[in-house]
């Protein structure tokens, strides 16, 4: 077991010891409940799931609610598997809480969310293609992705070819990240830089 | 926001004079030379202040060697040792970047009256 799942605040700024500006990123993180262990015996994989976010039981539906029923446990909005060793897995049992504390200071961590969606875009936003000169009797021409391809040979345009089209939205994993601050009291963990998604999305943050 | 500001209320500085654009104020600012710490005073005219909480910032402009010299410090930082108000300006706005194409007689600002001990609305 090498992550939680949490919520993302926000952004902001704290100040280090030596005085330096950090901008930091605002997650919330558990508390996680363990509502599952998955072993090879009864899963074929080791795994631990864990759920976060109380809410109240008519919010979900009753196949679901019977999963957490069958425990005892609380229902939870969000429900992740985090896959792992199975020493690890040994360490945990159903109904075990996780909080903030999971986490120490100093440490780097991985985060994943789920981009804001930005829409249809061109080729400039999506994949910051330099788009056509400006001047020289340049027109209609500004944010255009150039050509797609040659003409006798492949006469074709490959399968791939970056143009415009959907963007955000995708999974998008930050790397080694900064663990600043860890609130146990309140499940709060700042991490140094940005984190990818919008307010109140789920991350998944992994050690 | 104001579920992340409580996180960051135990950095906010409250060591510090209360100042606006208009004041004359002298910043003594923590600067590393090296191995060794020393302070550096910034002293001019507040053009704004900006920003909220943690993240709020001022601007002072000096003139220097006939040189306008501006410097941007984030409020609650902790390099920032002091804050000398030394006078207050009386001006009309809270950002007072018209000072910036003054120069001499132009770039005076009237100092602000001092509050009568028994007026009613004193702080």
């Amino acid at each position: 077991m090498n992550g939680l799942i949490g919520k993302k605040l926000g952004m902001t700024r704290i100040f280090t010891e030596s005085g330096e500006s950090v901008p930091v990123t605002v997650l919330h993180v558990g508390p996680c409940i363990v509502t599952a262990i998955r072993d090879q015996e009864s899963a074929g994989y080791d795994a631990v799931q864990v759920a976060y976010e109380e809410i109240p039981e008519k919010k979900l539906s009753k196949p679901v609610l019977g999963q957490f029923k069958k425990n005892n446990l609380k229902p939870h909005r969000y429900v992740r598997e985090f896959r792992s060793t199975p020493e690890l897995v040994a360490n945990y049992k159903v109904g075990d809480e996780l909080k903030a504390d999971f986490f120490t200071e100093g440490e780097w961590v991985d985060v994943s969310g789920i981009s804001k969606g930005k829409g249809f875009q061109g080729v400039v936003k999506r994949y910051g293609f330099g788009g056509g000169p400006k001047t020289h009797g340049q027109s209609d021409r500004f944010r255009a992705p150039g050509s797609l391809g040659q003409s006798s040979y492949p006469s074709r345009v490959f399968k791939g070819l970056k143009m415009a089209g959907r963007t955000g939205n995708d999974k998008i994993t930050i790397q080694n990240l900064r663990v600043m601050k860890v609130d146990a009291e309140n499940n709060i963990i700042m991490v140094g830089g940005a984190v990818p998604g919008a307010k109140n999305s789920l991350v998944r943050i992994l050690k | 926001m104001s579920k992340i500001d409580a996180f960051t209320a135990a950095q906010l500085r409250t060591d510090l004079p209360d100042f606006k654009a208009g004041d004359t104020i002298a910043v003594h600012y923590k600067v590393l030379e090296g191995e060794k710490e020393r302070l550096q005073t910034f002293q001019g005219v507040v053009l704004q202040r900006k920003g909220s909480g943690i993240n709020s910032t001022f601007t002072v402009r000096k003139v220097s060697n006939g040189i306008g010299v501006e410097r941007i410090f984030p409020l609650h930082s902790p390099n920032i040792s002091g804050i000398d108000l030394l006078r207050m300006g009386r001006v009309r706005r809270a950002k007072i970047f018209y000072l910036r194409e003054r120069k001499g007689k132009a770039a005076r600002i009237a100092e602000k009256r001092k509050v009568e001990p028994n007026q009613k609305n004193q702080k």
